[in-house]
């Protein structure tokens, strides 16, 4: 195993069609128009000097390095720079050449310290590389005259132009005594982030790159991403971890385990020490760009609260017992069998993990319909995109996704609903704020005034901040615009979708109880910003819908993505680059665990159980009959267990007891099963409840697949060895094992294998494919073996497309005298969903704990002031925290996250849920908000319990274990 | 499940179906609920209908002919 170096070509490649064909040396090269003759000449083998230019970035031509000759031109112009040209004759290495660039090289060393062999970039410099690339023998200057290398001048007087190095970020050093002024760092904040909280500050000599305004980078605006220290060419800006460990030596190509972006990394270790992680190029999510999470929070997987053996205990209220593997299995088998001869076959069930990889996730549903024999097997799908399953698959005829994340650089209005990119899905963000600033028109429907509305060269068009809970009728009143205002595409609706369905639909929408004005006073949101959006959207060119999960998780989340798939199809944005309707998924394998049977109701594939084609598939290689009546979703488990007819569940990867609505209910549920078994990397608030516990192994520790928002199979490779010994796909199969089945995979590309075998749409999926061509998207198989990156392009999954009434209906859950206020909550950029993870990692110094977001006017009337400790109140129960008063939230509505265990927002949240997929409504909670005198009884209450039941009496070690 | 809950979620997806044209109302409520309601939850759902059904929304009823009702229900 080596270090992937890739290629850097200088440039970015030119998207043209026509070529040129010129001579670099001697050597004839055809290239696209509009090619760099830099990139023309790496096409043609041949390296130009360079240190201000990199591919992730346009050209800018400050370093004076990459000087050429072009026969018949006058003087030596950046190759960076210049355009290729049909016939150009081009030398790269000339007696003038060599001489002006070995002096350019002179001036930028004579301002550089000459400490190469204890510099934490030695064998990764770009400034060395090119010294030794010119020929560099010797500086004429010295160090006596202006410089920023010393502190002090040879005198001994301060050097003012000297700035110390900035260690202010957790994760990466500045060391200004370094810098060469090329501006990578700068451009890459602008051009690839999109964040613009770098600038070159000063003059001339004086020049120095700076955060903000002179400021610390972690008092900047920076968002810690990463890209300014993978453009550095120098050690001016480098991984803190380069500087503790030293040069990595191999590199893994593997997929991040954050959010449902899917950013490809190469994890670069030196041994089994994981140095650091940098975007790859070849990426085709993230195409090379990374966010603070996948770049630098994996500490968490050396973290000490790591749980490395099994453990089990009778009651909840004993300490835990570390036992062996097959003590462990056994227990569990034996426990299982037990519950279901008492309490019947469908007393038992599971959960899978959705941060879990597509084999792994495979394996738990197989384990329930095989083993257990019954379809009790859910995901936290459940809890974030159930209703994207429902609503997508009725009008579309399938779950996901339309588009890949390429389509945004062809998209011309961008509409964005209940989502947050900039925090939830940042690389994504940063893509689609590039396309923004290219000038394509942005329409935000969100309560809040996200980052997304307005922030450095973005504004948003149109920003509806609509009420919590009206999403159906803002949208269905867009439709009723571009239905009333005749802007449908007619001969798109005639080709592609049900005429008759559409003819009901328009009866439908055009009743003037769906027009804006009749609306405004229900959704809060002025009737002229909805028709200009709706125009803008319906006229605007190429218009492509992003939406998140403060569409799905209402009551009428199902509604809701109906009504944006109507839209979708009303002015016939689907099915080509640019368009589509595309849900951004919370975690790294949300489609995947769906497209892998997790649901209670469907196999693999999305085929529903009460299928017997399907069923047959199965039956005949897993050798069982398979139930054909669906099973119980999370919250019915949950309800059936206080009923006490379920009694055991096993839970992959998920930490149900924070994640999901109504705290007490889920206690309630939990405290009431017979056999917890919680498989996961760290005691988390579910296993408080557990009776087992499986430790898990994390995404660099195990081989597989995850899927990302694009419908993309992106390979997770084994970097380092499981620490607890077995990858969670073992643990899974020894579980089974245990149980009698007969399994016997020797690695998880025979259950891709599996997968692919009983699969339609995963046919022609297998790790072969996967390590030739880097990923594809689903549906892969005979009709499209490379994947699918745009769906629906002749026709939709189901045929025709399906127009379906929309009927706004308001949530059972209303404000009133005791609960004025509406909670809305959601995350933020440095965690990750309940933050077991990232709170595991340096992320803490962005988001210490949860904070309370509430207008200045609601908190005055209130008497709450910044920072001030508050009571935050539902029908279902209260919580403290700390409240910040900021006018990003409307007057009525207030605003948290739910990273953090102690503040436990989910006490706060009811069980009122989706009419059609029971997906909990999170984003609309009745409230009173008050100030608090100190923490919450039930706050002090739960941390006492959580200490408890993490009690562990470790086990003597066993010989031979 | 408590009973208040079945209710609320029966009376939602009828809620959804009462705005779909007349013929599609009471299929579609079946539908749904035979394709998403584990036999426990549908179960309990006869119980309410046999006892005359007064807390659920009229459509519930009417689709209740058309809901399949469990044979048996294993976990109990």
């Amino acid at each position: 195993m080596t270090l992937i170096q890739e290629t850097d070509y200088g440039t970015p490649a030119s998207r043209a069609t026509e070529t040129v064909t010129l001579t670099v040396d001697g050597f004839a090269v055809t290239v696209p128009a509009g090619t760099s003759i830099m990139r023309a000449a790496v096409e043609a083998g041949i390296e130009i000097p360079k240190l201000c230019a990199t591919d992730m970035l346009d050209a800018f031509g400050s370093c004076r390095l990459c000087l050429v000759e072009i026969e018949g031109r006058n003087g030596t112009p950046s190759s960076c720079t210049t355009p290729v040209a049909e016939g150009l004759v081009v030398r790269t290495q000339t007696e003038r050449l060599k001489k002006l660039r070995r002096g350019v090289m002179e001036l930028y060393i004579s301002d550089h310290p000459l400490d190469c062999l204890t510099c934490a970039a030695n064998g990764d410099c770009e400034l060395q590389d090119q010294a030794g690339v010119v020929g560099l023998r010797a500086v004429r200057y010295g160090y006596d005259g202006d410089n920023h290398v010393f502190p002090t001048t040879r005198d001994g007087a301060d050097n003012f132009k000297y700035m110390a190095k900035d260690e202010s970020n957790p994760y990466f050093a500045y060391d200004p005594s370094k810098c060469i002024v090329c501006s990578r760092c700068v451009r890459a904040c602008e051009e690839v982030q999109g964040t613009f909280a770098l600038t070159i500050e000063g003059r001339g000599f004086g020049s120095r790159v700076s955060a903000g305004m002179h400021e610390s980078f972690l008092n900047s605006d920076c968002v810690s991403c990463g890209a300014c220290v993978q453009a550095c060419p120098t050690g001016t800006l480098m991984e803190k971890s380069v500087y503790e460990i030293g040069t990595p030596d191999r590199s893994v190509v593997t997929t991040c385990a954050y959010c449902g972006v899917g950013c490809n990394f190469k994890a670069e270790l030196r041994g089994d020490e994981l140095v650091r992680m940098v975007p790859y190029k070849d990426g085709k999510a993230n195409r090379g760009h990374s966010c603070v999470k996948g770049r630098f929070a994996f500490g968490y997987a050396s973290h000490p609260d790591r749980i490395l053996n099994p453990m089990v205990r009778d009651k909840v209220t004993d300490p835990w017992r570390e036992v062996s593997w097959d003590e462990a299995f056994a227990h569990v088998a034996e426990r299982f069998t037990a519950i279901q001869a008492q309490h019947g076959v469908a007393s038992i069930g599971g959960i899978t993990s959705s941060r879990c990889t597509n084999e792994e996730t495979y394996l738990v549903q197989k384990l329930i319909r095989q083993g257990f024999r019954n379809n009790n097997v859910d995901t936290c799908a459940r809890v974030c995109h159930s209703p994207t399953g429902y609503g997508l698959g009725q009008t579309y005829g399938t779950s996901a996704g339309t588009q890949d994340f390429d389509s945004v650089e062809h998209t011309d209005v961008v509409i964005v609903i209940g989502a947050n990119p900039t925090d939830g899905h940042p690389v994504f963000a940063s893509r689609l704020k590039k396309r923004l600033r290219k000038g394509a028109r942005l329409i935000v429907v969100d309560p809040r005034r996200t980052d997304i509305v307005r922030s450095a060269h973005i504004e948003a068009d149109y920003h509806l901040p609509l009420t919590p809970g009206t999403n159906v009728a803002v949208i269905t009143a867009l439709a009723h615009v571009i239905v009333m205002e005749g802007l449908y595409d007619e001969a798109f609706i005639r080709e592609r979708c049900d005429w008759d369905e559409f003819q009901d639909y328009v009866d439908f929408v055009s009743d003037l109880r769906h027009s804006p004005e009749a609306l405004e006073s229900v959704t809060g949101v002025d009737a002229d910003l909805i028709r200009g959006a709706a125009r803008l959207y319906a006229t605007g060119g190429n218009g492509a819908i992003y939406y998140g999960l403060g569409v799905t998780e209402h009551s009428q989340g199902s509604t809701t993505v109906m009504a944006i798939a109507n839209l979708a199809m009303l002015t016939g944005n689907i099915g080509r680059p640019g368009v589509g309707v595309n849900p951004l998924r919370g975690q790294n394998n949300v489609q995947g665990a769906c497209d892998m049977g997790s649901f209670p109701h469907e196999l693999p594939g999305y085929r529903h159980v009460s299928g017997d084609e399907v069923r047959d598939v199965y039956e005949e290689i897993w050798g069982v009959p398979i139930s054909s009546e669906p099973g119980l979703r999370i919250p019915n488990m949950l309800d059936a267990a206080v009923e006490g007819t379920f009694k055991g569940i096993y839970i992959q990867g998920e930490d149900i007891l924070q994640s999901d609505p109504n705290t007490h209910h889920v206690q309630a549920g939990l405290a009431a099963m017979d056999c917890v078994v919680v498989h996961d990397l760290f005691l988390n608030e579910t296993a408080n409840y557990a009776h087992v516990f499986l430790p898990g192994s994390t995404f660099l520790e195990k081989d597989g697949t995850f899927t990302n928002a694009e419908r993309r199979i992106n390979r997770v490779r084994e970097v380092i060895a499981p620490r607890n010994g077995l990858a969670d796909w073992e643990v899974t199969q020894r579980l089974a094992q245990a149980m009698g089945l007969d399994w016997s995979y020797a690695h998880p590309t025979e259950i891709m294998d599996e997968i692919a075998r009983t699969t339609p749409t995963f046919t022609g999926v297998s790790y072969d494919l996967l390590d030739e061509v880097g990923s594809v998207q689903w549906p892969c198989n005979e009709k499209a073996p490379l994947g699918t990156p745009v769906m629906h392009i002749d026709q939709f999954v189901r045929g025709k497309g399906r127009f379906i009434r929309t009927e706004y209906v308001a949530t059972d859950e209303r404000t009133g005298p005791r609960f004025p206020l509406l909670l809305t909550t959601g995350r933020i950029l440095s965690q990750y969903n309940v933050g077991a993870q990232t709170r595991r990692t340096a992320n803490v110094i962005w988001h210490e704990q949860d904070i309370l977001e509430i207008h200045p006017h609601d908190a005055e009337q209130r008497g709450i002031e910044e920072g001030d400790l508050v009571t935050l109140t539902s029908r279902a129960g209260e919580t403290t925290l700390k409240a910040t008063l900021t006018d990003r939230v409307s007057p009525g509505v207030v605003y948290t996250t739910f990273h953090h265990p102690d503040t436990q927002a989910n006490v706060i949240t009811t069980d009122f849920s989706d009419w059609a997929t029971n997906c909990p409504e999170y984003k609309v909670t009745a409230v009173q908000v008050a100030r608090a005198a100190h923490r919450s009884e039930w706050q002090e209450e739960y941390s006492e319990h959580a200490e408890l039941s993490r009690r562990i009496i470790e086990r003597e070690p066993i010989h031979g274990d | 499940m408590a009973t208040e809950t079945l209710v609320r979620m029966a009376n939602q997806i009828a809620t959804f179906f009462h705005s779909m044209p007349e013929a599609e109302r009471a299929p579609g409520v079946a539908t749904h609920i035979n394709k998403f309601w584990e036999p426990r939850m549908r179960a309990q759902l006869f119980e309410l209908i046999d006892q005359g059904g007064a807390s659920l929304d009229p459509l519930v009823l009417e689709a209740a002919e058309q809901i399949r009702r469990p044979e048996r229900v294993d976990a109990r």
